[in-house]
C-alpha cells in the first residue's frame, strides 16, 4: 500500500518463540548493525528447528518482519538451500548424498536399501512420521563416500549393516 | 593524495578487436566496447543495473587470459587486448547460446516479444542454426503480477534484470529468484501483484518474452508500428516518450531515452495512460444542447453556438461573469490561446490551479513554479527537504533521482500530512495535520536560524516566535545546512494546502537560511507552461498584472458562463461539490473536452471534442523550465480538432485580434517572445505568515491519488485496476477512530458541504490524529466539498 508501515506486525513476530528470538539476536549481533539480514540463514535454521524441522510461508514472513527484509528475499534463501524444508518432515531426516563420488562408491545401494527397509521412496516420509528420506548433493565428505547426514552427524562409508544398525538405534 | 587521484584519472590504453581505445580505469570491457560501437552480445548486463554476470553471453577472449572472460564483469587493465570475434570468443558465445536455448521454448511465432527480442536477435547473430537438444524442456507456471505485466515464465532465462530493477531502481524488492539451478523461478512472493509505480520498466528490461505488456498483449508486432516522439502528459517531469502507432491508432507508449530527464525509464502512469484514449466516452463530434436535447452538429454550427452564447452572457451580465478553467495538463498553446480569448472578451477569470485553496501569495510567486535546478542535478543532492509531497507516486522520476542521491548518502526528510511509504531511507519524517504543516516548517526555519547564526527575516520573525523547535526540526536544519547541495521542494500537496502562502514563504526562508535551492513540484504536466501562458487570473503573459478571479473564486462567485478545457470539475476541482453547482447554475457552459460524461451533459451547453496529447501538436514546459514541443502521433479521431485550432477559430468568430496562426508553432513562438526575458528563479518574497488558524475537530486530507490526476489517466482501465488506484474511503488512525467510535471495515457517513456520502473506514496509522484521509478525484468522493477542511464522519 502507499502508507508507510512503521510498526512491526506483532502477529507475525509472535510466530517466532522467545527462545528463537534470543538465538537469532545472537546471530544478528555478530554482524554490523545495518546488516541484520546477514543473519537470515541462521534465523531460518533456528525457526525451522523450533517448528519440528520445517518452515512455513508464515514463518518465512515472520523472519522477514523480524529482520526487516523483503519477504521474497527470505523466500529466495529458504528455497535455495536444501537444508531448509518447506513441508513437514519425519522425526529423523536422512539426507543421502547421491552426488558423483558417493554415486561411484555405491550410493544407489544405500538408497535402495533404505527405501526397502523403510518402505518409502526418496523424498517421502514414513506413515508414522518417524523417517524422511532425502536426496542431497555433495556434502564434502567424498573421502568416505557413500555417506548420509542425520541431524548434525555425518555417517560415512555406509554399508547395509551400518545402515541397519543406524536405523534400529533410532526411536 | 593529489598524485594518487591524478593517477586514478589517467586513461588506460586498451585494444578491442585491434581498435586502440583509451578508457577510464574501473570501466568494464563491455562498457568500453559499447562506447566504441563494438557489439558484444549480452542478456544480464544492463547499463543502469548492477553487474550480475550470470548469463555468460558476453564471453570474450582476452589476451593472456587462459579462458574466455565475461566482458560485463571484467574491468579494463592497461595494455589489455580484447577479441570479441576470435574463434575462441565465437565458440564460447555459441556454446552459451546453446545452453540458454536448452530450456527456452521455440515459440517465437506466438510470443509477444517476437521482433524485439534480445534472445531472438542474439540467437540469430551468435547461435547455431540447428538445435542438438532433443530432451524434454523445462516448463514453468506463469505468475500473476497484476494488471500491467503479463508473464510467460517458461521463456525466462534468469538474467535477473527484473529482480535487480526492483531492488536497485524501483526501491522495493517485489520479484525474486526462489529455488536453485533448474528449479529457479522468477516470481513475486505468494503471487502478489507488483506495486511499484515504475513496474512497467521490467517489460523493457526483460530480454525475452517472459515479461510483456498486458494491455498490449497480442496487439501487434513491433515492425508494424510507427514510432513518434512525444512528451508524457501527466507530471511535471515531461518524460520523453515514443508513441507507437499502427493504422492511425495508438498501440502503446514506450520511454524514449533522455539521460537528462527520464534516462530510459517511464512511470506506469505515463506508459499505460494511453489505454484511456479509446475510452467509450470519447467525444467524437461537436454537440450542442438545444431545448434540453443534445444534438450532434458540425464545427461551424457548434462554434457559432458557443460564441453566441458567450457573447449573450457578456452583453447581459458583463465579461467579468465569464470564467475559464483549464487542466494543468493542457498544452501551453491551448492555455495561451484560452487566456487570449478570455482576456480578449474582457475578462481575466482564467485559472489552471484547480486544486489550489490559498492564493494569497500569488503576486509574489515566481514567473512560474519550477525546480530551479535540472532534474539530473537531483542525483547529486546531499540533502533534500520535501514538503507536502509524495514524490514517489506524484513524480516517480523525480523520486528515482532523489533515491539515487539518497543511496549515495543524501539526507532526505519530509514534512507531510500522511506518512507515505517512500522508497527512500528518510532521515526525518514529520507527519502532521495539513493545517500544521506550516508550523512544522516554521520550526525548521527557526532551527536553521540557530545553526547558521543568521537571523530570521523580520517579516517572519514575530509571526513564528511561538513555534517550538523540536529535535526533528534541528536534525533537518543540520542536514540542510551541512549539505553542499541542498534543496527544499514543495510538492503538489503543499501547493494545494490551505496554508500554501505560509508554507511557500517559510520554504523560501528555509532555502535562504540554508543556501538550499528552492523548488516546486507542481501539478499536472504543464503548470509551468500555464503560468507562462497567462492561464492565471493575476498575470497576463509576460508578467503583466491583471485582476481576475482565481479557480476557487470562480466556482463560488456565481459566474454566468464557463469555458472548461480538458477538465471535469467534479474530479479536478478542490471543491467538487461547489464546482458542480457553479456549473449547473451558470447560464452557459462550453466544454472543450476529449470525453463527454453524463454529468457534463447535465450542465454543459456545448461540447467541443478536442484532441488528447496524442492527436495534437503542442508544448509542455517541465519542472526545469524546459519547453518540450511535440507533434501529434495520430490524426484526431472522428471530428476531433486540436484544442489550439478550436480556440483560434473561437478567437476569429469573436473578431478578436491576433488569431491568425497557421501552426501551433506560431502560437508557441508568440508566447516565447513574450516570456523569453523572464527571470526563472523559483524564489519568491518572504512574507508574514499567520500560523494560528483555528483547527477544526476533524480535518479532511483530500489528496488526489496518482491515477486520478486527469481525465485520461482516470480512463485507463489497467491503471485503475492497480492497488495505487485508490477507491473512495475514509482512513483514520486508531486514536481518531476511537474518538469517533469507528471500526475498521464498517461503513461510515461523511458529511461535508451539506452532502452525505457513505464510505468504508480503514484504520491506518499513517494518518495524523484528528484527520480523515478521503482521497479526492475518485468516484464516491466527488460529491464532497473541500479537499482540505472541516469534515464530519459518523458511524452507521
Ligand atoms: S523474467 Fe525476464 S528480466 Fe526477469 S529474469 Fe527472466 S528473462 Fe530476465
Ligand atoms: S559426493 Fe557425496 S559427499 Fe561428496
Ligand atoms: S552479460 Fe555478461 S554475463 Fe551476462
Amino acid at each position: 500500500m502507499m502508507f508507510a508501515q512503521r510498526d512491526k506486525d506483532q502477529a507475525k513476530l509472535d510466530l517466532i518463540s522467545a527462545e528463537s528470538k534470543a538465538d537469532i539476536d545472537n546471530w544478528v549481533a555478530k554482524y554490523p548493525a545495518d546488516k541484520k539480514e546477514s543473519a537470515v540463514m541462521a534465523a531460518l535454521r533456528i525457526v525451522q528447528d523450533q517448528n519440528a524441522g520445517f518452515l512455513t510461508n508464515e514463518l518465512i514472513d515472520a523472519i522477514a518482519e523480524y529482520l526487516d527484509m523483503p519477504a521474497i528475499a527470505v523466500y529466495e534463501v529458504a528455497t535455495f538451500y536444501s537444508m531448509y524444508e518447506r513441508d513437514p518432515v519425519g522425526k529423523h531426516k536422512l539426507c543421502i548424498c547421491t552426488n558423483i563420488s558417493c554415486m561411484l562408491c555405491g550410493s544407489d545401494e544405500v538408497v535402495s536399501h533404505l527405501e526397502k527397509k523403510l518402505g518409502i521412496k526418496l523424498g517421502e516420509t514414513t506413515a508414522d512420521g518417524k523417517f524422511t528420506l532425502k536426496e542431497v548433493e555433495c556434502l564434502g565428505a567424498c573421502v568416505n563416500a557413500p555417506m548420509l547426514q542425520l541431524g548434525r552427524e555425518y555417517h560415512e562409508k555406509l554399508t547395509p549393516e551400518k545402515l541397519d544398525k543406524l536405523i534400529d538405534s533410532l526411536d | 593524495m593529489h598524485g594518487v587521484s591524478d593517477e586514478m584519472s589517467d586513461l588506460l590504453n586498451i585494444e578491442i578487436n585491434g581498435v586502440a581505445l583509451q578508457v577510464k580505469p574501473g570501466t568494464m570491457v563491455i562498457e568500453a566496447a559499447d562506447d566504441a560501437g563494438i557489439t558484444i552480445p549480452r542478456f544480464c548486463y544492463h547499463k543502469k543495473l548492477s553487474v550480475a554476470a550470470n548469463c555468460r553471453m558476453c564471453l570474450v577472449e582476452v589476451e593472456k587470459a587462459p579462458k574466455p572472460l565475461p566482458a560485463c564483469a571484467t574491468p579494463v587493465t592497461d595494455g589489455m587486448k580484447v577479441l570479441t570475434k576470435s574463434p575462441l570468443a565465437l565458440e564460447a558465445q555459441k556454446s552459451v547460446m546453446e545452453f540458454l536455448l536448452i530450456n527456452h521454448p521455440l515459440d517465437c511465432p506466438i510470443c509477444d516479444q517476437g521482433g524485439e527480442c534480445e534472445l531472438q536477435d542474439v540467437a540469430m547473430g551468435y547461435g547455431q542454426d540447428m538445435s542438438r537438444y532433443h530432451e524434454k524442456k523445462r516448463v514453468v507456471k506463469d505468475k500473476f503480477l497484476g494488471s500491467l505485466i503479463s508473464t510467460d515464465m517458461t521463456r525466462c532465462i534468469h538474467c535477473t534484470r527484473c529482480v535487480r530493477f526492483g531492488q536497485e531502481v524501483a526501491g522495493i524488492m517485489e520479484m525474486g529468484a526462489p529455488g536453485r539451478g533448474e528449479h529457479t523461478e522468477i516470481s513475486t512472493y505468494m503471487e502478489r501483484a507488483i506495486g511499484s509505480e515504475m513496474s512497467g520498466n521490467v517489460i523493457d528490461l526483460c530480454p525475452v518474452g517472459a515479461l510483456t505488456s498486458k494491455p498490449y498483449r497480442y496487439h501487434g508486432r513491433p515492425w508494424e508500428n510507427t514510432t513518434h516522439d512525444s512528451i508524457a502528459p501527466h507530471d511535471c517531469v515531461g518524460s520523453n516518450v515514443h508513441v507507437e502507432t499502427r493504422r492511425n491508432q495508438v498501440m502503446r507508449v514506450l520511454p524514449k531515452e533522455n539521460e537528462a530527464i527520464n534516462e530510459l525509464w517511464l512511470s506506469d502512469r505515463d506508459r499505460f495512460s494511453y489505454m484511456g484514449l479509446t475510452s467509450g466516452d470519447r467525444l467524437l463530434q461537436p454537440m450542442v444542447k438545444q431545448d434540453g436535447e443534445w444534438k450532434t452538429t458540425d464545427w461551424q454550427n457548434a462554434l457559432n453556438y458557443a460564441v453566441e452564447g458567450l457573447q449573450r452572457v457578456k452583453t447581459a451580465s458583463g465579461a467579468e461573469t465569464i470564467g475559464a478553467l483549464a487542466s494543468p495538463s493542457s498544452t501551453t498553446e491551448e492555455l495561451y490561446l484560452l487566456q487570449k480569448v478570455i482576456r480578449g472578451m474582457g475578462s481575466n477569470n482564467i485559472d489552471h490551479r484547480l486544486q489550489q485553496l490559498d492564493f494569497a501569495n500569488q503576486d509574489t510567486m515566481p514567473a512560474y513554479p519550477c525546480m530551479n535546478q535540472s532534474i539530473a542535478d537531483l542525483d547529486n543532492i546531499n540533502a533534500a527537504l520535501l514538503v507536502g509531497s509524495f514524490t514517489r507516486k506524484d513524480q516517480p522520476i523525480i523520486a528515482h533521482r532523489l533515491r539515487k542521491a539518497n543511496k549515495s548518502g543524501a539526507k532526505v526528510s519530509v514534512i507531510n500530512s500522511v506518512d507515505y511509504d517512500f522508497n527512500l531511507d528518510l532521515s526525518q519524517s514529520v507527519i502532521t495535520r495539513p493545517d500544521d504543516i506550516a508550523s512544522q516548517l516554521a520550526g525548521v526555519v527557526k532551527a536553521l536560524a540557530e545553526v547558521t547564526g543568521k537571523s530570521i527575516p523580520d517579516v517572519l520573525a514575530s509571526s513564528i516566535s511561538s513555534v517550538t523547535v523540536t529535535d526533528e526540526h534541528k536534525a533537518i536544519a543540520a542536514d540542510l545546512n551541512d549539505a553542499e547541495n541542498a534543496t527544499v521542494l514543495m510538492g503538489i500537496h503543499a501547493m494545494s494546502n490551505p496554508n500554501f502562502s505560509a508554507i511557500s514563504s517559510l520554504a523560501n526562508a528555509a532555502a535562504e537560511l540554508s543556501g538550499a535551492t528552492l523548488g516546486y513540484l507542481s501539478a499536472g504536466a504543464n503548470s509551468a507552461g500555464a503560468w507562462l501562458a497567462g492561464a492565471v487570473p493575476h498575470r497576463a503573459p509576460g508578467q503583466q498584472a491583471t485582476d481576475g478571479k482565481n479557480a476557487m473564486q470562480m466556482i463560488t462567485d456565481d459566474m454566468k458562463a464557463f469555458v472548461l478545457l480538458n477538465m471535469e470539475p467534479e474530479y479536478d476541482c478542490a471543491n467538487p461539490n461547489e464546482a458542480l453547482s457553479a456549473m449547473s447554475s451558470a447560464d452557459f457552459v462550453v466544454c472543450m473536452t476529449p470525453f463527454a460524461t453524463s454529468t457534463m451533459r447535465k450542465y454543459a451547453d456545448v461540447m467541443l471534442p478536442v484532441a488528447p496529447f496524442t492527436e495534437t501538436s503542442g508544448t509542455y514546459v517541465n519542472v526545469e523550465g524546459q519547453w518540450q514541443s511535440f507533434t501529434g502521433s495520430v490524426p484526431p479521431m472522428g471530428d476531433v480538432r486540436p484544442g489550439w485550432k478550436v480556440l483560434r477559430v473561437i478567437g476569429n468568430f469573436l473578431k478578436l485580434d491576433g488569431f491568425d496562426y497557421l501552426a501551433s508553432e506560431d502560437v508557441r513562438d508568440e508566447l516565447d517572445g513574450l516570456t523569453r526575458e523572464l527571470e526563472t528563479n523559483s524564489r519568491s518574497e518572504i512574507t508574514a505568515v499567520n500560523l494560528d488558524s483555528s483547527k477544526p475537530e476533524l480535518t479532511r486530507i483530500g489528496h488526489v491519488s496518482l491515477y486520478a490526476v486527469d481525465s485520461l489517466v482516470r480512463r485507463s482501465e489497467p491503471l485503475q485496476q492497480t492497488d495505487d488506484a485508490l477507491a473512495a474511503m475514509i482512513a483514520v488512525n486508531n486514536v481518531t477512530a476511537k474518538k469517533l467510535g469507528l471500526d475498521s471495515g464498517q461503513m461510515a457517513v461523511v458529511m461535508q458541504s451539506n452532502t452525505r456520502v457513505k464510505l468504508p473506514i480503514y484504520i491506518e496509522d499513517a494518518i495524523p490524529d484528528d484527520c480523515a484521509f478521503i482521497p479526492a478525484g475518485v468516484t464516491g468522493s466527488v460529491e464532497l466539498g473541500l479537499s482540505y477542511g472541516p469534515v464530519e464522519v459518523a458511524g452507521g
